[in-house]
Parts: structure tokens; sequence; C-alpha cells
């Protein structure tokens, strides 16, 4: 049924979008027709899709998938030459969960090379471009996701954060991003970085999408054996007071060395209206979960992927790299087809389990990480949410940390402690600097999901951001 | 703690990459800097915290013991870059 309506899908949240579906005003071919239309316009400067999905398959709402999760019959390359031509013959849960809900896909979005990476520039395919800037960074790894919502390019989207790669690139875009609790949403046919982090969540323009597509993808799965069910409904939230809600604001977070001073003020500018909203605010402490973080993710999550990069060996899929013996045919394959960043990351990790190093760097980082989740368990015992910013600075240039790994790990400081605990986190933005945005980052106990959208939302509410990259109004 | 270029080759053949020399020497200077920097955790003593190896409190996922349609061989060998019947092909490991 064609209606005399104008989308503007830099606009439209995926409720109302789904409120048009229903009343007929719409069709969902027509909305995933937008939304493609907008990719013809916007993505060859901003490169957010890898690949698009010409025909909608389903009634409702369409949806961009990161390309680490496996899509039967759509090429899913991990952002890598590796899995280049690599087209699955199973859906990832998530990817299946959506299709039930009768979500087309628009198409599957950019990444850095196997989820690793704070930018999106390590992509064999090229980096994405932050709508804001086209000069620079969308964040990562999860940057086309990102970058697509807030450029209207998808209403919403799902990424996958080990460290940071949704909350990271949604503080940088200026959107909503949820790092859901650890376990609760299936990583069936998700490309595997870091197995004990890896966690797949939605992006947003608005945390009641975020929420609503949190409830259609989270939940037990009988694939993957570390799944649970939630322990209570999504509630989408409606309150636009705080009364009640206790935050915890703890102070190395809130003054670690590299955070931007606009990125302060927004940030502090978001906790006093939540004091306003009638939260009971308090200051707290979590002094080695941000001095020995960094480091434990840095053993942990590399030395979990050069386990799970392991399998690309040239033998069941992707590009091989002829040779006469097959060791030499693996080691040539895995030459040509990684990139810098997971050839760090293997290395690194590899050396962090091997003989001789195992106890020194995996071992004491395990107990790092106990260390972490028990202060972080400390501070739920006053408070209800943590706050701090998302990440420490506004967008970077491209190319201004693409050679020093180090500087490059560091715009994770303040997403990470809170994974190694398996933590659910949201970004919220919560204001601009520099005319970029700041995104406000709220951690909660495991499964306080509902606490963080009804926190976020009041806050959302309150702080009237528009999500809308200014260039684009 | 630096790690010398021998140990990098060592580590390569562990995670079966053949490196090329440019590429030895700087993962050599990038791997010294990043252990550097992650080595910061042997500074606590915890000696008595037992490691974490998973978020969730997890202990076993039962699921019923019943027949589910798995993969055909076709679907299987799909992006395989070599088959031989309903074998990968690859080349002589000996």
């Amino acid at each position: 049924m064609s209606a005399e309506i104008t989308i503007d899908t830099l606009r439209l949240t995926a409720e109302e979008g789904a409120d048009l579906l229903a009343r007929k005003q719409l069709s969902a071919a027509e909305l995933h027709g937008a939304y493609l239309a907008a990719v013809a316009e916007r993505d060859p400067e901003l490169h957010c899709y890898l690949r698009t999905v010409a025909e909608a398959e389903g009634d409702g709402v369409p949806i961009a998938l990161k390309d680490i999760i496996s899509t039967r019959g759509i090429e899913t390359t991990a952002g890598s030459r590796i899995l280049e031509g690599y087209v699955p013959v199973f859906d990832a849960t998530v990817a299946a969960r959506c299709k039930a809900a009768g979500m087309p896909i628009i198409g599957k979005t950019n990444t850095d090379e196997f989820a690793m990476g704070s930018s999106t520039e390590n992509s064999a395919y090229g980096p994405t471009k932050n709508p804001w800037d086209p000069t620079r960074v969308p964040g990562g790894s999860g940057g086309g996701t990102a970058a697509a919502v807030s450029a209207g390019l998808a209403p919403w989207g799902l990424g996958s954060d080990t460290g940071g790669s949704i909350k990271q690139p949604s503080s940088l875009c200026g959107n909503v991003g949820l790092r859901p609790t650890y376990g609760t949403v299936s990583r069936y046919g998700v490309i595997a970085f870091a197995s004990s982090l890896d966690q797949i969540g939605p992006v947003a323009r608005n945390v009641r999408d975020c929420a609503l597509l949190y409830s259609i993808i989270a939940g037990r799965d009988a694939r993957d054996s570390t799944t649970v069910e939630l322990r209570e409904p999504v509630r989408l939230p409606e309150d636009e007071d705080l009364t009640g809600v206790r935050i915890g604001v703890p102070k190395e977070m809130n003054e670690a060395e590299g955070i931007e001073p606009g990125v302060a003020e927004a940030v502090r500018r978001a906790i006093e209206l939540a004091a306003e909203l009638g939260a009971d605010v308090g200051e707290c402490s979590l002094p080695r979960s941000i001095a020995y973080g960094l480091p434990c993710y840095y053993l942990i999550a590399p030395a979990e992927a050069s386990s799970n990069l392991a399998r690309y060996d040239g033998v069941r899929y992707g590009p091989r790299v002829e040779a006469d013996g097959f060791y030499e045919m693996v080691e040539r394959t895995r030459d040509a087809g990684f990139g810098d960043e997971p050839k760090r990351r293997i290395m690194l990790g590899t050396y962090a389990l091997s003989a001789g190093y195992f106890d020194a760097y995996y071992g004491q980082a395990q107990k790092v990480r106990t260390v972490i989740a028990r202060e972080h368990a400390a501070a739920f015992e006053r408070y209800d949410v943590l706050v701090s910013p998302t990440s420490p600075t506004v967008a970077f240039e491209l190319g201004a940390k693409a050679t020093d790994p180090l500087a490059m790990y560091l715009s994770d400081l303040l997403t990470i402690p809170s994974c190694m605990a398996g933590l659910p986190g949201l970004n919220v933005p919560c204001g601009l600097s520099a005319g970029l945005p700041v995104g406000l980052q709220l951690i909660g106990p495991q499964f306080s999901e509902n606490t963080l959208f009804r926190t976020g939302y009041a806050l959302e509410r309150a702080l009237a951001f528009d999500p809308v990259p200014a260039r684009l109004r | 703690m630096a790690i010398t270029r021998e140990e990098v080759l060592h580590v390569a053949k562990l995670a079966r990459l053949e490196l090329t020399d440019e590429e030895l020497e700087r993962l050599t200077h990038e791997l010294g800097a990043i252990l550097e920097a992650v080595g910061k955790v042997a500074e606590l003593d915890l000696d008595d915290v037992p490691p974490t190896s998973h978020p969730l409190e997890l202990v076993n996922s039962w699921g019923e013991d019943e027949l589910r349609p798995s993969l055909t061989p076709d679907e299987v060998f799909a992006n395989a870059p070599t088959r031989e019947g309903n074998l990968f092909r690859v080349p002589p490991a000996i």
C-alpha cells in the first residue's frame, strides 16, 4: 500500500516505523527502500556498509547487522580478507531472531577486522567515516553500525562488544548502544574474538528502540550453552524522573588522565541533571579496575583470540594460498589473510599462553579479573548505576592513532573494566564537545538492563540531545 | 620485559604465521612495548585470589539428547577451497 508520506530516515525511530507499518501507512518494502535510498545517497562517502540486501524479506522494521554476524546466503567477512567470499550456510541466532520478528536485513556493516580495533580503520575493506565529520573515525570496532544509525542509513542495528566495540562507537557517533550482561544474548553464529568477553548488543537512535531490540534478541539459546534466561522481562522505559535511583560516580573513571575537558564537562552536566531528576548521586572508587583493567584485557582478549583464530587455516573456508606442504599452506594463508591487528593479537596471545609465560601473564590476568569483579560488586552495594564518560575523547581524526597500537588501546580505557566483570553498559549521548558527540556510560550489575534503560531514558528526555549530525540536518 | 627477535620467530611458528622480515622487525618492536604495558598486572600480589575464566557462575547447561537436522555435505563443503568427495583436500602434511 503506497501512501503520501515522506520518510525522514534521519529522524524516524524504529518504534515510529513499526507504528507506520502497523497502521499500513507504509509497506515494509517501502521502508526498506527508503533506507537503501539513503545508503545510495550517503554511503559512498561514509562506507558504513560492506554490502546491502536489495530485497526486503519480512514485514517489519529493517535492521543493519555487523559483518561479524553470520547470515545465511549473505557474504560475511568479519572485515577480514581471510573470510573474503565466505557465504554462511546458517544464520546466527541473533540474525534468526531478527528474521523471526519480521525484520528485513538492510545490509552488513563494516567492522575492524575480527572486531579488533577502536576506529574501524582496521577493516580490510577500508575505513568507515564519522557522519558528524567524515575526516574523523566513527569509533570501533562497530563503526559501521553506529555510523549507519546516526546517518539515517538504518533505524537500528546490531553490534558486538568485547571491550567496548558497541559503546565506544555509539559514543563517537552520538547514539544509544547497549553491551548486555554476558550470557543474555546468544553468540551462536557470531564470529568469535574472545569468547569469555564477546557479547552481541543493540544500537539505536534512542533508548526505547535500544530496549525494544534487546527484548527481541535476548534470552537463552540451546545452541549457546553460555546463555541464560533474563531474570525479568525487558521493560520499555517511560519514567521521566530518577527518584530512588542511586548513582555512583567512580572517581578514577571520571578523572582519568586523557579525558578531554569538553568530555568531562558534558558528563559532569549530565550527572548534575540526574541529581535534579531525583537521583541520589555520590562518589565511589574503582582504583584497581582502572589501573589494571586495560593490561588485564590485553592479555585475556588476545589469548582467547589466538585460540579462536586458529581455525582460519585455508582448509574449510576462505581463500587459500597454495603451497607444496600443508603447514606452509596454512602459514602463508594466514600471513596473507590476516591484517596487522589480528596478527599482533594472535602473536601476543600465543606468547601469553606459551610454556613458561602462562602463569605470569594469562593466569595473573584472570586473577586481576576477579579483583575487578569484586571492586564493582562492592560499588553496587551502595549504588544501582555507575557513570563515567564512555570514551575519554570525542571522535579523533582518521589516521591519528593508526600507527600506535598502545594509543589506540587507550580508547577503551573506560569501557573495558565492566566488560571484564560481565556487566551491562549503556551509552547515552549527553552533549557536544567541539561539535562532536560525547557519550555517557551507565554501568549496572549483571541483569540490570531495565535500570540502565530507565536511567538512560530519563536523562535522554531531559538532555534533549539531537542525534542527527549537524551537517545532515 | 622486552621480547627478542628469536622469541617472536618462535611464537610465529606456534601461531602458524609466516611473517615477512619487515613484519618480524615491526612486531618485535610493537610486542616489546605492549608486553611492557600489560606486564603491569605482575605488580599485584594475588596469591590468594582465585582466577575468573568466565563472568557468569554457570555450572552445567543441560539439553535434551535428541536428533536434530544438521548441515548436508554440500552445505559443509560450500565454502571449501578444494573438495574431494566428502573430504577437504589439502597438500601433504608429511
